[in-house]
């Protein structure tokens, strides 16, 4: 019996993880459902809208602007290794519009936005204001989640479209003042190499990670546990979750755009 | 009328109803006492369908209440929460207002405002606390609060969970009043849970005790103090000795 408690655990695991898979499946379904069914709560939409979007800029943009920055040196000095050192605005705007630019706007949402949503509503959970919000006739889901999962599915390409400007800005600013780029050389180099496909898919992938940070958010609060622990765990796992679904989904979608 | 038929509900290995029956007859105030972690929150929860009970019926005017139309049943109800369980994101007079501010019962937004000014004026508070968000508020001020927005819709059933829960003897009895006063003034059938016994007789018409997950007494609150009961008597004399074991 000893010798299969190791099995068990494993067996335990795997269980509670499709569990929470089947859950999770579930929960968006749900949410998915009461998109086009009213009653929409529009003042709720644009506070989400606010809070997701416009909020995330600044942290958006410092960390694409310096990833920008650092991706021109690593591909400058990679690329003197076999004389491509002149690469290097094709494949900072390639690196930044096709990866970097939705991913890191996706990762830095998760942790300033999935994290804020799953606290609110874990903390919505422990004080009964879900349960005020069934008595008041209004379901949480349609109220909570459905608004902010809207608001961040549309936010995060307008965010990943503005980082990748700015990272490509970083790259240009660091090409220019510490590689002796020409100003003009490099920007049309930008422009002339990214083509509508490789912007449109870091957006589709943008969206992606937007659904993806709001409704980890929801689902770890509405289903967080009781007290201060409840709501701390609450918002560690939907940081954790929905980092590790947008790069999985990163993967997915890379392969299916390219 | 609220009838409770062998319900039961249980928590994992945890049975904490086990067989509840109770009637509440219309326009009656109706006060559930028992110890912590007797089950009168779920019991009140299960009412209002925010626990599902394992078995058992539970009847609202003969329907049973897991086949109701959902918004037009919780339409009839009003809850005071333990903690006020206001919304923080939204200021006094929008908590209060909320039910008529989107559904069913939407009305424009200066007549819901109106509407929730008078509200607060009825639990004691200025016009002035409407412009305020709960967390600039003190406990007893969010209670009320909280009552205010039980009755914002004038509603046919008002629960109310610990409602002194939290707060000082003089606010508390202020609280008990208030409710007493609303619920008479409004024809309300109520539903009260706590243990405060001070509560219990200036809100009840009737009384049930809830113990090991059955009601153990049920009777006027006339009654109460010459019931027999052991489980009772050492429930509202607060003995440690009796039936009920102190340490559960």
């Amino acid at each position: 019996m000893i010798a299969l408690a190791p099995l068990a655990a494993v067996g335990r695991s795997t269980l509670a993880m499709l569990g929470t898979i089947g859950s999770v499946a579930l929960y968006a379904a749900i949410t998915l459902g009461h998109i086009l069914r009213p009653p929409f709560y529009i003042r709720e939409f644009f506070s989400a809208l606010l809070t997701i979007g416009y909020f995330s800029l600044p942290v958006v943009g410092l960390t694409t602007l310096f990833t920008g920055g650092a991706l021109a040196l690593q591909i400058f000095s990679g690329g003197a290794r076999f004389n491509a050192e002149s690469v290097v605005p094709q494949i900072v705007a390639i690196g930044i519009v096709r990866e970097l630019g939705p991913v890191l706007t996706g990762l830095m949402v998760a942790g300033r936005v999935s994290a804020a949503i799953a606290a609110e509503i874990a903390t919505m959970k422990v004080t009964e204001q879900l349960d005020a919000l069934v008595t008041l006739s209004t379901n949480p889901i349609k109220y909570l989640t459905v608004p902010r999962v809207l608001a961040a599915t549309i936010a995060l390409p307008f965010l990943a479209a503005v980082g990748d400007i700015i990272g490509i800005m970083g790259g240009y600013l660091v090409g220019v003042t510490r590689l002796d780029f020409n100003a003009a050389v490099y920007l049309r180099n930008t422009v002339d190499f990214l083509e509508t496909a490789d912007v449109v898919s870091g957006l589709v992938k943008a969206a992606v990670f937007g659904f993806i940070v709001a409704l980890m958010g929801c689902y770890h609060g509405m289903n967080s546990g009781r007290g201060a622990q409840g709501v701390g765990r609450a918002t560690t796992n939907a940081v954790v979750s929905s980092s590790i679904l947008i790069l999985a989904s990163n993967y997915l979608l890379t392969e299916l755009f390219f | 009328m609220i009838e409770l038929r062998d319900v039961h509900k249980a928590f994992g290995s945890n049975r904490v109803l086990r067989g509840v029956n109770l009637t509440i007859p219309g326009g009656t105030s109706m006060v559930i006492i028992g110890g912590s972690g007797t089950g009168k929150s779920v019991a009140l929860k299960s009412i209002l369908g925010l626990v599902k009970p394992d078995s058992g019926t539970i009847l609202l005017d003969g329907e049973d209440v897991a086949k109701a139309e959902r918004d037009a049943f919780l339409a009839r109800f009003g809850m005071l929460f333990q903690g006020g369980a206001l919304f923080d994101s939204l200021t006094v007079w929008q908590n209060v207002a909320f039910r008529l501010l989107r559904g069913s019962l939407k009305r424009p937004i200066e007549e819901a405002r109106a509407i929730a000014v008078e509200k607060l004026r009825r639990v004691g508070l200025k016009p002035e606390v409407a412009d305020l968000f709960p967390a600039e508020l003190s406990g007893g001020m969010q209670k009320r609060v909280g009552l205010a927005r039980a009755i914002a819709a004038e509603p046919e059933i008002i629960f109310f969970d610990e409602p002194t829960t939290g707060l000082d003897p003089i606010m508390a009895g202020v609280i008990n009043e208030l409710i007493r006063e609303i619920v008479t003034e409004m024809g309300a059938t109520a539903m009260t849970i706590t243990h405060d016994m001070s509560s219990v007789r200036a809100i009840a018409d009737h009384v049930a005790m809830l113990h090991d997950g059955v009601i153990q007494w049920t009777g006027p609150v006339a009654d109460m103090d010459a019931s027999g009961d052991p489980y009772l008597d050492q429930f509202i004399h607060g003995r440690a000795e009796g039936p009920i074991e102190a340490v559960r």
